[in-house]
């Protein structure tokens, strides 16, 4: 799968992070191992260390194994006035994980972001690519109960 | 011309000159930390910062140009507070363990301090302990020590083109280390050291070696030799506080002789033998058919790029030791016999400017009886001024004193090997007789001399002309790597050095070296050339004693087994 | 009190529809402008004195100016989207609801500066944004707005997509340049500047989606007209973004000189649940924290400039008598502890000492020396910082303790509850 993304891509150092973010989104596992690090930096004539460094700069990228779905809860002022402590509590009790760790099942991996721009809906998370808005316990409960039902 | 005030005093340089460079022409030194000349200006540290007249923000003197009618003012109450602060802040996140450190009294950062006047820290510590990595026989990384200047990123990525070394994470997380935080050994690394060199504090150095010869110097059992390497008489002497370019041999020689060794010798000696085995390689490939071209294998730091990176170019590379190496088979050997003495009990020193020359003793090759290496001990000219400095002697009282005999007659070709270009012309003087069976007119090949990344020239040898090429720096090196593995290489002969400046520049040289520092080297260097009485290395007579006595003649069955060695691919 | 521009067709036209935002007089100041002299555009812009809505307000046309100066002909124009200032969805608003907008700005000020290649960085987190952009810059493709030879005028340009991966620095200029080079954001040493040496080395202009989406109004009407809307200083309206603890959290669009204190109330429905005011977030994280008394300041840069902080990009966050000031302390202190690129001294190692003076303040650890601490550390991050970042992260503390000194105060006298 790697080797056909990276045809669409020139051979070019720009095109590094594209190909960093298409991939890890469509691994299950949502991370970068080190042989696909050093395929990518030997199509793009960059060396692994300068992978690397990108890597582990952007918040997006893991090196470690994580959840299928990836939830990052905001912690910053808007939310965190309008309850986003709630909602944290909320999803550690369904997930039965802390903050920074991933299911037992690996279907969930619960992350801080920084804000997610829609303070306007505040409270805020972002699963995967999708952002939801004006949370509370329930409708956490629910949007958390349709990821689980869908295989 | 611009005109501006650095603290009350008129100024007046050229548009486009720094703040930094502008208060230099006046003797004022702003305090520095990441800045180094001849790097890339990276105005991180933020230590030279300075106060214009009328900004509200200060700026970095290292990055900002003057501007007609700035007033600057480098150490008002704002910059000094501004200065200690962000000292302090580096402190509080350094294992300022000093007086348990090698770089103790020699440390920019302490010298920062100290220059502040910093005499409390209001910063509470934010250290992590990280694991130091030793795991390599030439260089030491002590991450706890860094301060994240990146002077060591710009050499090793921009530099040398290697980039081993790099940024990784973000904010408090970013650290300076290779890929995954695994070990030098485990990456490409080619242990050159020129990360060492510009380290300004300790958390990059070479593995010290110097308790492992004190032990052996007061060994009464033990026969201890020492060959110096041609880069530290022009180079030593900066160690003892002597300008660059200063020429100490002799009295480098009375030091070793202090500190307790036996025999002093030169390993321009082997250097010249070098050139005799090499050069007769290279006539013969060329009259064979053989492979070309051929490249110079004197460097380990360049073997190992070629092991690691280049492994199809293994053929290229001459199969002759290294001066270092042919020094200690011969010495295990040849001299043993002579002075009868049992090898086990001899035990070869080298003093290098090199950090890799560690790396290459290890070697497993590098053992003729297959049991104890050839070279036992190799010291840094910085280790060595540790040495000198540890025993006491008053550098600049000594009596001169020459090498031993009889490795200690040398030609003017193997003293230039410490500059680049400096083996290729030791090599033509030597080649071109060889070949054209007439003596050359002209002895300086001055094409191949000097700071310019990738030199040429070209040389007739035996009616064909032909082309080499000299490069330094690794980065220069792949370019002409590139070329012969493409096959587009136009060169016979191609003389590689992995430090900019070759070995006068080498990872284990005297601190603060920069290109004008090494032009004062290289300047030295050919200095010694042109002083010396013989100036071909087939012209030195012992070397000619010895094969007459012992090799027979270059390239022999003898000379193969403990002048040559091979190579293999190596996966980092 | 809302002056509708930017803004106009917020909710009245269908976003996807290339149609509809012709219909509404889309793309008729790039038709016009295609015809005008180049230097000519760039003296509307002057004359509007329009200044960036980004966060850093400088004037649009010194930019233009300076790049339409230099003789490199490769060129190119950025567009910045990475809006990761907390507490503003501004841009986030005109990116879905009215895309063609800035898109119609960007063309425009690539023909005027003679840009060769443009590009909207926007940041990961903005998905749907990001979908809509797809699909719109296919619709300019397709009806000539983009491409070659736009309208028959001879003028090529296009504008590649390209996506952030959760990093808030690379919203500064240097750092979003670094990361469509497929580095790490870390950004450069200034001088040169991106108008000289910019992407990929060449010239490059980079502005804001608002400050885009001024450039086809400030061309139908006129730069004049323009500049009659709003201050002496800032000309024009700016789009607020209010949220926190009010009914009514929105964009808003205001000519600049309103008072903060209209737009909490009238259009912001005022503190939800009738609870007091205690404090107000100005700009982002990286502006100063002002106390409910204070609210009729005016919005309007120079007055944000008061502060010492460039804190232009117009959000307002609310926050009721519930909240501690040092509990949003520790927030915006850890934001920017995260976001920190790591490369300069004073912000890589300083953000994380704020956060443990804060942390000491919280635990009623705290003593006078850490207050005198704090307050030098937090100038000396400002007045050292390599960029804009490590410069305003220290601006919330720094208005607190001018604000709020006693709330300090308190913790040291009574170290015990």
């Amino acid at each position: 799968m790697l080797e056909e993304i990276l045809k669409k891509y020139p051979q070019h150092e720009d095109s590094l992070i594209e190909i960093l973010l298409e991939y890890q989104n469509k691994k299950t596992k949502r991370f970068i191992t080190e042989e696909e690090i050093a395929q990518i930096s030997n199509y793009l004539g960059v060396t692994e260390s300068k992978v690397c460094s990108v890597v582990s700069f952007y918040t997006f990228f893991s090196t470690e194994p994580r959840g299928k779905h990836i939830i990052q809860i905001c912690k910053d002022v808007p939310c965190y006035v309008n309850g986003s402590g709630n909602v944290l509590k909320t999803l550690e009790q369904l997930l039965n994980i802390r903050i920074g760790e991933t299911t037992k099942d690996e279907k969930f991996t619960l992350e801080y972001t920084s804000c997610l721009g829609n303070c306007d809906g505040a409270p805020a998370m972002r699963i995967d690519g999708k952002t939801f808005t004006n949370l509370n316990p329930n409708k956490v409960k629910a949007i958390i109960s349709e990821y689980r039902g869908v295989n | 011309m611009v005109n501006i005030k650095i603290n009350n005093t008129d100024v007046t340089v050229e548009e486009g000159t720094t703040i930094l460079d502008a208060a230099k022409t006046k003797n004022i030194k702003i305090p520095t930390l990441c800045y180094y000349p001849d790097l890339d200006i990276k105005s991180d540290c933020r230590i030279c910062t300075v106060e214009i007249a009328g900004e509200k923000g200060l700026v970095t003197a290292c990055s900002t140009p003057v501007r007609e009618g700035m007033e600057i003012k480098t150490n008002s109450p704002r910059v000094l507070n501004a200065r200690k602060t962000i000292t302090e802040l580096m402190l509080a996140n350094h294992d300022a363990n000093c007086t348990a450190c090698e770089k103790n009294m020699n440390c920019e950062l302490q010298t920062l301090a100290n220059t502040l006047g910093i005499d409390e820290n209001r910063f509470e510590s934010v250290l992590e302990m990280q694991e130091l990595d030793t795991a390599n026989t030439s260089i030491t990384r002590n991450p706890n020590r860094c301060i994240k200047c990146g002077r060591c990123v710009d050499v090793c990525k921009n530099v040398q083109g290697i980039n081993v070394l790099e940024s990784m994470n973000r904010s408090h997380e970013m650290v300076i280390s290779p890929k995954y935080g695994k070990y030098l050994s485990d990456e490409d690394c080619t242990f050159c050291g020129q990360c060492s060199s510009v380290c300004p504090v300790a958390s990059i150095t070479e593995k010290d070696e110097t308790d492992i010869v004190w032990n052996a110097l007061d060994d009464d059992k033990k026969h201890v030799i020492v060959q110096v390497a041609p880069a530290v008489r022009v180079s030593l002497g900066e160690e003892m506080g002597q300008k660059p370019g200063s020429i100490v041999t002799e009295k480098m020689v009375a030091a070793l002789k202090q500190l307790g060794f036996d025999r002093v010798f030169d390993t321009d000696f082997t250097a010249d033998l070098t050139i005799i085995e090499e050069g007769n390689e290279l006539i013969e490939r060329i009259k064979t058919g053989g492979k070309l071209p051929m490249m110079t294998s004197c460097c380990p730091g360049w073997i190992s790029l070629v092991e690691q990176k280049y492994p199809d170019l293994i053929d290229n590379i001459s199969s002759c030791k290294s001066p270092q190496q042919m020094f200690g088979a011969l010495a295990k050997t040849y001299y043993a016999k002579k002075q009868n003495i049992d090898p086990k009990d001899l035990f070869v020193v080298s003093i290098m400017p090199c950090t890799a020359k560690k790396y290459e003793a290890a070697r497993e090759e590098m053992s003729v009886d297959g049991k104890n290496q050839d070279v036992d001990a190799v010291l840094t000219t910085r280790e060595l001024g540790k040495m000198v400095r540890q025993m006491g002697i008053n550098f600049d009282q000594l009596d001169k004193v020459e090498f031993d005999d009889p490795f200690g007659i040398t030609s003017g070709a193997g003293a230039i090997f410490g500059a680049t270009g400096g083996v290729m012309e030791a090599a033509l003087r030597t080649v071109s007789e060889v070949v054209n069976e007439k003596p050359l007119e002209k002895l300086d090949f001055e094409t191949v001399r000097g700071l310019e990344g990738i030199k040429e020239a070209e040389v007739d040898l035996g009616g064909q002309k032909v082309k080499v090429a000299v490069a330094h720096s690794l980065s220069k090196a792949k370019t002409l790597a590139d070329q012969v593995k493409d096959g587009t290489s136009p060169y016979a002969f191609i003389e590689v050095m992995t430090c900019p400046g070759g070995c006068i520049g080498g990872g284990g040289q005297p601190y603060n070296t920069t290109n004008a520092v090494r032009e004062e080297r290289i300047r030295a260097t050919y200095q010694v050339d042109s002083d010396m009485k013989i100036r071909k290395s087939h012209e030195n007579p012992v070397i000619n004693k010895l094969y007459d006595d012992y090799l027979k003649k270059p390239l022999s069955d003898l000379s193969h087994d403990l002048l040559h060695t091979h190579y293999r691919k190596r996966n980092a | 009190m809302e002056q509708k521009i930017v803004s106009k067709r917020f909710d009245a036209i269908n976003p996807l529809s290339i149609d509809d935002y012709l219909e509404s007089g889309g793309y008729k100041s790039l038709k016009e402008a295609l015809k005008r002299d180049r230097i000519n555009i760039i003296e509307e812009i002057e004359a509007a004195r329009l200044r960036g809505r980004g966060g850093a307000a400088f004037p649009a046309h010194v930019k233009m100016m300076g790049i339409a100066k230099e003789e490199e002909t490769t060129r190119y124009i950025i567009c910045n989207a990475d809006e990761g200032e907390p507490g503003n969805f501004k841009d986030r608003q005109l990116m879905e609801k009215d895309p063609h907008q800035f898109i119609e700005g960007m063309v425009i000020t690539a023909f005027a500066i003679r840009a060769t290649k443009g590009y909207i960085y926007i940041r990961g987190e903005y998905d749907k944004a990001y979908s809509i952009l797809e699909w719109t810059l296919e619709e300019a493709r397709k009806k000539g707005y983009l491409g070659k030879n736009i309208l028959d005028s001879g003028f090529d340009f296009d504008i590649e997509l390209r996506s952030g991966a959760g990093s808030y620095v690379c919203g500064e200029e240097f750092a979003l340049i670094e990361s469509i080079e497929g580095k790490p954001g870390r950004t450069r040493v200034k001088p040169p500047f991106p108008t000289q040496k910019g992407l990929f080395d060449k010239p490059t202009l980079i502005n804001n989606v608002e400050t885009f989406a001024n450039i086809p109004h400030i061309l139908e009407m006129g730069g004049d007209e323009f500049a009659k809307i709003g201050t002496e200083s800032s000309t024009g309206t700016k789009l607020v973004s209010l949220s926190g603890n009010v009914n009514n959290p929105g964009v808003y669009e205001v000519p600049f000189g309103v008072p903060i204190k209209e737009v909490v109330e009238k259009l912001g429905g005022g503190s939800k649940d009738g609870r007091k005011i205690k404090m107000v977030q100005l700009g982002g994280a990286c502006g100063p924290i002002i106390p409910e008394y204070m609210l009729d300041l005016t919005i309007d840069f120079d007055r944000f400039e008061d502060f010492d902080s460039k804190t232009g990009a117009g959000a307002i966050i609310v926050m009721d008598e519930r909240f501690d000031v040092f509990d949003v302390l520790l927030r915006v202190a850890e934001f920017f502890e995260h976001e920190s690129c790591g490369k300069c001294t004073p912000c890589r190692e300083g953000n994380l000492q704020l956060v443990k003076l804060v942390e000491k303040f919280i635990n009623r650890k705290a003593t006078q020396k850490d207050l005198i601490n704090i307050e030098s550390l937090a100038r000396v991050m400002h007045q050292t910082s390599l960029c804009g970042l490590g410069q305003t992260a220290p601006t919330a503390i720094l208005s607190t303790l001018k604000y709020f000194r006693d709330d300090y105060l308190d913790l040291i006298e009574h170290p015990e509850l």
